[in-house]
């Protein structure tokens, strides 16, 4: 009995060996990002150019991302937040200040990514993907054109629309929808935006993350808020989709690459960044994933048709409607509980 | 007789019941898409991948890592706790029962969040210690609640007479206590194992990053589209399960018989 | 006996890992403050004013209303399955036992996602339901789903323990109640239900307990619609961040799970047997 535990531990040992690429000296890069926001080809490259073991895990919303960061107990090197959650965690001091001269390739990302609002003077962040957010819509299974937020509310869609599960996304379809600033401080039109989403909710199919992709690509339901790239994504395999910014505006956002104050290997941390800003790596990246690189020696590496792709790649003034989101600061957890109310509502 | 076919008829239902989604993976495992929902035609190449990706082998470790040393830790400690509860009496036995009762009743969401905070406060990275603790932690009590009643069955003088007659405590425990209540050890140590295998609600709250178990792991694909490589890897482990099984209870049968032959 | 001391360490680890836990919980649901800075808790009965509005009631509510509706089908569903298995002959039991049994062993939320290509609107078991005259019925995303999916997953908690009191019912009390001239419905009503009255506790307890808790099946089958108290508790720890008024909800269902379980356990006269009939 004795011998068969040590040999059934021995074997799971080794079996761990095996699997974790034999451990050893080599160091460890823990990157933290989205899920479904990267070509996993690109950490092979990487680790095989430098040496270093990529330890890769991702989170669903932002919030989900700060909350970990946060509560501590665990540290990553690379994390991928959307501008006004990094506007929050350098307030909150919870990022590393980067050495922009390890970045050599920073030059190659268009100026007009960089210096942005959330981090005035580029020095923790480096851009990685950017985009808007719309409806998507089936042609086939939807019997006019949609042009505005206000068709989610049109009760004809009943169990079609899928909304995203998140909270700053969900809340801005809302505002925008009412007329609102989606970086309101005015709680009287959070509430009225909340009322909206619980008046809406009889009509909503689900509140999904990065699954809806599988839901609108397999025809279960006709309308969906997502993303600009989740949007080429998923045009790429039906073509009966179609992207839409809506006329009442749209958020506008940007992820980008930074370091948490707490980093163990901040070296690599910038030897990463510097490699995914490559133009190669970084058109290969956007072609696997389907979102718009800030780096334009990149997109002149893609496919005609994404460049000259709408949804990718809209024209400034398809843009001129467009807000990107401010952190909200004291009212932060105005918005926590106003999220709260509307999934809690029946 | 109608009433016979009719028990016939509810009991196929059920196990329809039950085994439909199942079926259903296993189907799906052999479907030529990425994509649930349509049928593309039969292929093996998930089997193929599953067997070329590193997370899901990464996973698979650590899944079984975590089981097969919690299930030992736990088995050995939960033994000696049933050991030590039987022998003391009164109140101090009926808190310690209560308190071994605990992580029973309550709900997983809350004993993983009571471990969360305290794993934070003694500012403890997480990873796969805490994991490990936590597994260990929910796995015990059940341990010791399938040890206790074989303890109660147990003769107690068996041990005093050993310990009079000489032996030192330990070797009663070797040799008197253990053999009588094995049967009791190995369904906990069993129990311990398929609980933490299947674990999901305390080990989401407990682990760090990189760490993950099968359930974790499934989960946050739930969220981006299930890859079929798990279909086929659940598959993979549901027919050795059931193999094991098969096997475990063809011996036991035999013995069985083997014992009646003697008799 | 000298032996009673080997159980000492067990008893340090559940001071440790179950007792101090659950006083940090308490601590966190007493005060409130920055989650993450000790120094900033002040003493506090906010949270659990918090918890008193209509709208985290209304949330306990339908989960315990869910959670009960789950536990009722289950025993409806469970107790003739339990019953029919008990009367089978050994041989064929033990098979039908590890039947039950088998299916656990699978992963739980692989399980529960198989459910989402029977159920969606391109699933089989739609395509089944239009081709039989129910168009338009929409199967997922919404509470019978949610109800479907703890069913499925907790049927065997039920079936297992109600099963296991009556295999060990002794056959001769049947017997002297038929010999007495009791007709099969009197020997049913009259002496094995209440027989098995202790398996069937320990069923509802370990059907109920994690299907008013769960956050996975209301989020998977659901579709994050309607939050049960599960998500609920979950949303404050994984996204909020807000830790004081998700142990606030985590000791109102802690509290109101062993109050009823309190309550249960009067009617189980076999509380000697720790558990019911499982063990």
């Amino acid at each position: 009995m004795k011998n068969k535990i040590i040999l059934m531990l021995t074997l799971v040992l080794a079996i761990g060996a095996v699997a974790t690429g034999c451990g050893g000296n080599e160091s460890t890069l823990n990157v933290y990002n989205w899920g479904d926001y990267i070509d996993p080809e690109v950490l092979n490259l990487f680790e095989e150019e430098y040496g270093v073991r990529v330890v890769y895990d991702t989170y669903a919303t932002n919030e989900d991302l700060y909350v970990k960061m946060k509560q501590g107990g665990s540290s990553y090197d690379v994390v991928i937040p959307s501008d006004y959650m990094i506007e929050r965690m350098i307030r909150e001091d919870l990022l590393m200040e980067i050495n922009m001269d390890n970045i050599t390739m920073l030059d190659k990302v268009d100026d007009r990514f960089l210096n942005l609002d959330y981090d005035p003077d580029n020095s923790y962040s480096v851009p990685y993907m950017w985009g808007t957010v719309g409806i998507i819509y089936n042609k086939t299974m939807v019997d006019r054109p949609l042009t505005s937020w206000a068709d989610l509310w049109d009760e004809e869609f009943e169990g079609e629309i899928i909304m995203l599960n998140s909270q700053r996304d969900t809340l801005a379809v809302a505002l925008k929808k009412l007329g609102y600033s989606l970086n309101t401080r005015d709680i009287g039109e959070l509430e009225e935006a909340r009322d909206a989403l619980i008046e809406q909710k009889p009509i909503v199919y689900a509140y999904l993350g990065d699954e809806v992709k599988d839901v609108i690509v397999g025809e279960e339901a006709a309308i969906a808020v997502v993303w600009s790239g989740d949007a080429v994504a998923m045009m790429d395999e039906n073509p009966n989709l179609e992207y839409v910014i809506p006329s009442e505006g749209t958020n506008l956002w940007f992820d980008a690459m930074v370091i948490p104050s707490n980093a163990q290997n901040a070296e690599a941390a910038q030897q990463f960044i510097n490699f995914m800003t490559r133009p190669e790596i970084a058109a290969m990246n956007a072609d696997y994933i389907g979102y718009s690189s800030p780096i334009p020696e990149a997109v002149e590496m893609l496919d005609e048709e994404i460049q000259n792709s709408s949804v990718a790649y809209p024209s400034d003034d398809m843009l001129v409607n467009t807000e990107v989101f401010k952190d909200p600061q004291d009212i932060i957890s105005e918005y926590d509980r106003i999220w709260t109310e509307i999934t809690s509502a029946q | 007789m109608v009433n016979k076919n009719l028990k016939r008829l509810y009991t196929f239902l059920i196990f329809a019941f039950l085994y439909a989604p199942i079926i259903i993976l296993i189907i799906y495992s052999f479907n030529d898409s990425k994509f649930r929902g349509d049928w593309n035609g039969f292929t093996l190449r998930w089997y193929i991948e599953l067997f070329q990706d590193r997370e899901v082998l990464r996973v698979l470790y650590y899944t079984f890592a975590i089981a097969i040393t919690s299930s030992i830790i736990s088995t050995v400690i939960g033994t000696m706790a049933a050991i030590g509860i039987h022998g003391i009496r009164g109140f101090t036995k009926k808190t310690i029962l209560n308190l071994n009762y605990l992580p029973v009743l309550n709900p997983d969401i809350v004993t993983a969040v009571a471990l969360m905070a305290l794993f934070r406060m003694a500012r403890l990275q997480f990873g796969f210690l805490t994991l490990l603790l936590a597994h260990i932690t929910f796995s015990v009590p059940y341990v010791v609640l399938s040890i206790l009643p074989k303890l109660k069955q147990m003769n107690d003088n068996l041990a005093e007479a050993a310990m009079d007659l000489g032996a030192t405590p330990f070797y009663a425990l070797r040799k008197v206590i253990i053999p009588e209540i094995m049967p009791g050890i190995i369904t906990g140590g069993l129990l311990a194992f398929t609980l933490s295998i299947d674990d999901f609600v305390i080990s989401f709250f407990t682990t760090g990053h990189g760490i993950s178990n099968l359930s974790i792991y499934i989960y946050s694909m739930a969220r981006k589209g299930i890859n079929p490589t798990i279909n086929a890897l659940s598959t993979l482990m549901f027919f050795s399960l059931v193999a094991l099984l098969l096997v475990i209870n063809n011996r036991s049968e035999k013995s069985e018989k083997i014992i009646q032959e003697r008799r | 006996m000298k032996l009673k001391r080997i159980g000492y360490p067990y008893f340090l680890w559940l001071g440790m890992f179950i007792l101090i836990p659950l006083l940090l919980v308490t601590y966190f649901a007493f005060t409130t403050g920055d989650s993450q800075n000790f120094s900033t808790f002040t003493f506090s009965l906010d949270n659990f004013k918090k918890f008193m509005s209509p709208i985290y009631l209304g949330v306990l509510y339908r989960s315990v209303k869910i959670a009960l509706i789950s536990t009722v089908i289950c025993l409806i569903l469970g107790y003739p399955i339990a019953f029919i298995i008990s009367r089978e002959k050994p041989r064929v039991r033990n098979i039908m036992v590890l039947m039950f049994v088998i299916p656990m062993w699978m992963n739980f939320l692989l399980r529960t996602y198989a459910w989402l290509t029977l159920l969606g609107k391109n699933g089989i078991l739609t395509k089944v339901l239009e081709f039989i005259g129910f168009e338009g019925v929409s199967l997922l995303y919404n509470d019978t789903a949610v109800l479907l999916g703890m069913v499925y997953n907790f049927l065997p908690f039920m079936v297992l323990p109600i099963f296991s009191v009556l295999t060990k019912m002794d056959k001769n009390l049947v017997e002297a109640a038929e010999d007495l001239g009791a007709n099969k419905v009197e020997v049913f009503s009259k002496v094995i239900i209440p027989l098995s009255l202790p398996g069937v506790i320990t069923g509802i307890t370990m059907v109920f307990i994690p299907a008013v808790s769960t956050f996975v099946i209301s989020g998977l089958l659901g579709g994050n619609k309607s939050s049960l108290i599960g998500n609920l508790i979950e949303q404050q720890f994984r996204y909020t961040g807000d830790w004081h008024f998700g142990s606030t909800m985590s000791i109102i269902l802690m509290v109101f799970i062993l109050a009823s379980m309190a309550l249960t356990s009067k009617f189980d006269k076999d509380k000697e047997g720790g558990g019911g009939g499982l063990w």
